[in-house]
């Protein structure tokens, strides 16, 4: 296991008049709606503890209220937490002076908003310079920095508008590029595609996803859409009420839900496109007479198609090019409901 | 007897009361004059008791003093610190005269064939729009027409020095307002009082503090009611500005002055200007009160006006102000127009 970049430890956040007086009652266990009754703090977040691994997308997932946004925010502690550490590359950045925190901030994290909080009166080049504007830069150095981002998120040609001037998908286009010109290792990404179209957010998901293969940041993301978590994610942290209830592997989260509220999450999604052949296989098993092969990222979907409806199929499952295990088509078509709806299903049938 | 002797009797004051010999000091009003003509005091029923103010108990007994020695007091303590007060203030707002001592000669002295054309050239500049430009340059030369040439300059020379000086010490007051509650908190009243004290009552501790010959003298008076509206929408200008930008200012490592002059007084810029452009109508509305305090300009036409009843005189320079108006009014809307149409979002 590497080393990882962020570490969150014991991090506590209360929000109200006298967050410290209060908090050893949190720590004792007394809940949201209690804190907020008797004492008039409002608890924010509540004992987490995430470790993001370097070079992967973090997906931090919940409904509003959860929390997500103010655990984002102390990454690069645009909010101070109450109790707790932030670690990031080894160093507790809890610990620094103002100057230490805005060169961190220059230089090591970078963020994207929601609304997409461009300046709205610098042109498009000079929002995507930001970073190194503030770090001082000259024109001649920041120019074809910027330039050469706006091209590689498909904006070229646009740098002499104002953001008002882009549609919202373009705009949130200079975001990225803004956030990418700082060159920073941490890319933190607050409900970014949120405020997009359906077929934009597809867009900017794939442009994201193809960009992290070629540059390999450490992406923070935060998101409601449990969709866009399972599409960008290598890690996902699912938060309630300020609390992380379940993370890991989406893939493992998935079939192994541990709390009804993700198991409400999960009901809605279309588990075919969702789940993969590697996921769901059986580990070893026998290969000998099996002609179907299949690659062990396929989704579930892609395993439906190249059977081509035939359900006595059985496919050998492969990584890298080696057997790692087999599928039927039976197990396939199982893992597609998800555990507790089976209940339900026996529940009817032997009435 | 007077009403409310009772008072000092139930108290057992009258031996205070009457200690001093008895209604020696103050003067008669003139009921109790008729009253000791008629040889008896007034009966007053219980319909007709008055509220028993400071004279009324000075009637019951002659020690306690009368509600003159209110404003009496006020006064004298007024001029009792006057002249420190104004040992400190006289060198400070010595610039403030010197500024417009040189404005006004700059102004009056420029013969008028340089004056028009820069001053329709200007508005060319700002406004973008040869309408305007036109109405301006056409404004002057009907003002120099009827030979208010002189008075026009003064007032505009004025105007300009004064909100210069509003802008310069109002931006960064309503910034350091927008920083801290506190100081908002306290300025606020302050603002408020500023804003519905009649302009002509603190026209009169100035001329108790500075020399009538001083043009600070009308250039305090000006300042003082005319630098509200920039304080107060500079603060709010600056409070307004969107929150995820800040946080997004802040997330990518702007120091506080970056900040505050690459975001917020960027994007507050409309609002101040609409505080610059009520901070010019209200410096114009008091260099016609100013006029008292020998400010030159119109204001003293339309004085002339009203002491000799001369409705010409009055009507014209009356009108001259409202062309003067119309002109800095529409002239800072276009620039606002113009910042407004660069950033927005």
């Amino acid at each position: 296991m590497t080393e990882p970049k962020i570490s969150i430890r014991n991090l506590y956040k209360v929000f109200g008049p006298r967050p410290q007086d209060v908090l050893s009652k949190v720590k004792d266990g007394m809940g949201k709606t209690e804190l907020l009754k008797d004492h008039g703090h409002a608890l924010g977040l509540n004992n987490i503890n995430v470790d993001m691994a370097p070079g992967e997308i973090t997906v931090i997932m919940g409904l509003s209220g959860s929390g997500k946004s103010t655990l984002i925010r102390h990454l690069n502690r645009l909010i101070e937490p109450t109790s707790g550490e932030v670690i990031v590359s080894g160093e507790d950045i809890l610990t620094y002076n103002a100057a230490q925190l805005r060169d961190m901030r220059r230089k090591c994290m970078s963020m994207v908003f929601q609304k997409f909080a461009l300046l709205p009166h610098r042109t498009v080049l000079e929002n995507a310079a930001t970073a190194l504007i503030i770090d001082g830069l000259p024109q001649a150095e920041w120019e074809p920095e910027a330039t050469r981002w706006l091209e590689r998120v498909g904006l070229s040609g646009q740098g002499g508008q104002y953001p008002h001037q882009l549609s919202g998908g373009m705009q949130q286009r200079v975001g990225i590029a803004r956030a990418l010109t700082s060159n920073s290792d941490i890319m933190l990404m607050d409900e970014a595609f949120s405020a997009l179209d359906p077929l934009i957010r597809t867009d900017m998901q794939d442009l994201l996803l193809e960009l992290q293969k070629e540059l390999n940041k450490t992406i923070v993301f935060i998101t409601h859409d449990l969709d866009e978590a399972l599409k960008l994610a290598d890690h996902l942290v699912i938060l309630k009420d300020g609390q992380v209830i379940q993370q890991g592997e989406p893939q493992h989260i998935l079939i192994n839900p541990n709390d009804p509220y993700i198991m409400d999450f999960i009901a809605d999604i279309n588990r075919a496109r969702v789940l993969r052949a590697g996921t769901v296989m059986t580990k070893g098993g026998d290969t000998t007479g099996l002609s179907h092969e299949a690659d062990a990222s396929a989704t579930l979907e892609d395993l439906i198609a190249a059977s081509d409806g035939n359900t006595n199929v059985t496919f050998i499952v492969t990584s890298h090019g080696e057997n790692v295990g087999t599928l039927s088509m039976t197990d396939v078509v199982k893992s597609l409901v998800p555990a507790h709806t089976e209940v339900v299903a026996d529940f009817r049938t032997s009435r | 007897m007077a009403n409310f002797d009772w008072i000092f009797n139930t108290l057992g004051l009258r031996e205070w009361c009457d200690g001093d010999g008895g209604g020696g000091n103050a003067p008669l009003s003139m009921a109790d004059l008729l009253a000791k003509a008629s040889g008896e005091a007034p009966e007053t029923s219980l319909w007709n008791t008055p509220f028993p103010s400071m004279d009324v108990l000075n009637d019951a007994c002659s020690v306690f003093p009368q509600s003159r020695s209110v404003a009496l007091g006020l006064e004298n303590g007024f001029l009792g610190i006057k002249d420190s007060l104004s040992a400190v203030l006289d060198p400070i707002t010595q610039p403030l005269s010197w500024a417009l001592h040189n404005a006004l000669w700059f102004f009056e002295t420029t013969p008028w064939w340089i004056m028009i054309p820069l001053l329709t050239l200007l508005a060319l500049l700002v406004s973008r729009s040869w309408l305007l430009a036109a109405f301006v340059g056409g404004s002057f030369v009907g003002l120099a027409f009827i030979d208010y040439y002189d008075y026009t300059m003064q007032t505009l020379a004025i105007i300009f020095v004064c909100t210069l000086i509003c802008i310069l010490l109002g931006v960064p007051i309503g910034i350091a307002m927008s920083r801290s509650d506190r100081f908002q908190n306290g300025m606020i009243p302050v603002l408020d009082m500023l804003q519905t004290l009649p302009p002509f009552v603190y026209l009169i501790p100035l001329i108790f503090l500075f020399s009538v010959t001083e043009p600070k003298l009308y250039g305090i008076a000006i300042i003082l009611y005319a630098i509200v509206p920039v304080v107060r929408l500079t603060n709010l200008g600056i409070r307004l500005v969107d929150e995820e930008v800040i946080e997004a200012a802040d997330a990518f490592g702007m120091t506080k002055r970056q900040k505050l002059y690459g975001v917020q007084i960027p994007l507050a810029l409309p609002n101040i200007m609409a505080g610059v452009n009520q901070t010019i109508m209200m410096s114009l509305a008091m260099v016609v009160i100013a006029s008292l305090v020998s400010a030159p300009g119109l204001g003293v036409l339309v004085l002339r006006g009203i002491r000799n009843l001369e409705l010409g005189v009055g009507l014209l320079s009356g009108l001259g102000i409202v062309l003067l108006a119309i002109i800095l009014d529409r002239l800072t809307k276009a620039a606002l127009a113009r910042v407004n149409a660069a950033q927005k979002s």
